[in-house]
């Protein structure tokens, strides 16, 4: 049995704890609101390029001659995951999801006889790819000196990207990254970025013929890279929002069980105090009956 | 008649208001969207478009960067990259 001293020390370092972890949960919460705001406003953008693309692509037939970006580059040996985690820990299971949904791609791409190249953005999933494919990491983009990932980091991945397609670093390249479903659920997400999978067509709204200038396949191929740092710019908010989410959460909980370690530590001070009163009693009341 | 006029970045909707006229610098050359214009779509130059709010009066400026217009019969969207001011 510990000391009263010892377990008063326990209580008190539980305590502290608490407190980290409480304090931890409202960052997120406040935190997590303004994330949402900034995936809603990117939604118009967002929204109204996607059925640009669509209205484009529609009109053109993919062929040889189209844009690497969208027809590909005619084999699929070397596939790139981009995996998309946060710089920050105390969130759970986030990252560890992330990554656990992009090491089953990787071996089933292996198991296959592809090669598999990663591409990091972010901190917290390096060590863990480090560790299994030391000598297949293309390369790590540091977002660790912006406070949220915004358009400029979506771009400049972007931008490398592209880089390296055209470079034939890579034929096929995936993004992982966390969709936001609500402050308990973020799904790990796994969504072909190159090539471009065209997007559905939608119903044309207007009977109007649109005048295109440039023609259509010189407005898509311009388009193209764009529709990218879009796509990489909205898996980047999502990402930051399922980061504050799953914050939230493992902070609650963590919050909650150090309430239930207090309570037990409390019981177990109490009955070890009383215990030590009572033999105390016991020593007197035996001493004054000796007498 | 006025013309609608969105603006448009991947960080939100810059503004959406009711205008006359845009001119806007595509890459083949500027053109000028009133109301009414047929369905008509462009890349753009960067530069400055020039919003006039009323037909004489003086031309308010915005710089974008990396943008792309659409003009539909809802009116004028412009997509662009970055936006200065």
């Amino acid at each position: 049995m510990a000391s009263l001293k010892e377990l008063k020390g326990r209580i008190n370092s539980v305590k502290s704890t608490q407190k980290i972890t409480k304090a931890k949960q409202m960052v997120a919460a406040a935190k997590l609101r303004k994330a949402q705001a900034a995936a809603e406003d990117a939604r118009p953008y967002a929204t109204r390029l996607a059925q640009v693309m669509a209205s484009l692509a529609s009109k053109i037939t993919v062929s040889e001659n189209s844009p690497k970006l969208l027809a590909g580059t005619g084999s699929d040996k070397v596939h790139l995951l981009v995996v998309a985690n946060s710089d920050k820990g105390l969130c759970g299971a986030f990252n560890a999801n992330i990554v656990k949904a992009a090491r089953v791609k990787a071996q089933e791409l292996e198991a296959q006889g592809k090669t598999v190249l990663f591409y990091l953005v972010g901190r917290k999933g390096r060590p863990v790819i480090r560790r299994e494919y030391p000598d297949q990491i293309a390369h790590m983009f540091d977002t660790s000196d912006v406070r949220y990932p915004g358009f400029n980091e979506a771009e400049r991945v972007a931008d490398e990207l592209v880089a390296m397609y055209e470079a034939g670093k890579f034929d096929v390249a995936h993004l992982f990254y966390a969709k936001f479903r609500s402050a308990l659920v973020q799904e790990p997400t796994d969504q072909q970025i190159i090539p471009v999978p065209a997007p559905k067509a939608v119903a044309v709204t207007s009977d109007a013929v649109t005048e295109y200038e440039p023609d259509e396949e010189e407005i898509l191929a311009a388009l193209l890279p764009r529709y990218l740092k879009t796509q990489l710019f909205g898996a980047l908010l999502e990402n930051a929002a399922s980061e504050q989410g799953a914050s939230m959460t493992a902070m609650d909980n963590a919050t909650r069980n150090a309430g239930d370690l207090i309570k037990k530590l409390t019981i177990v001070y109490n009955r070890t105090r009383q215990a030590a009163i009572t033999t105390e009693l016991v020593e007197i009341i035996a001493g004054a009956e000796a007498l | 008649m006025p013309l609608h006029f969105e603006l448009v970045t991947p960080a939100k909707l810059v503004r959406s208001e009711e205008v006359h006229m845009v001119v806007v610098p595509g890459t083949e050359g500027e053109f000028g969207v009133l109301a009414g214009h047929a369905p008509f779509m462009s890349t753009i130059a960067d530069g400055a478009l020039k919003v006039y709010k009323t037909e004489n009066g003086a031309p308010e400026e915005i710089r974008i960067t990396g943008g792309f217009a659409e003009v539909g019969d809802a009116g004028l969207t412009v997509l662009a990259e970055h936006v200065e001011g």
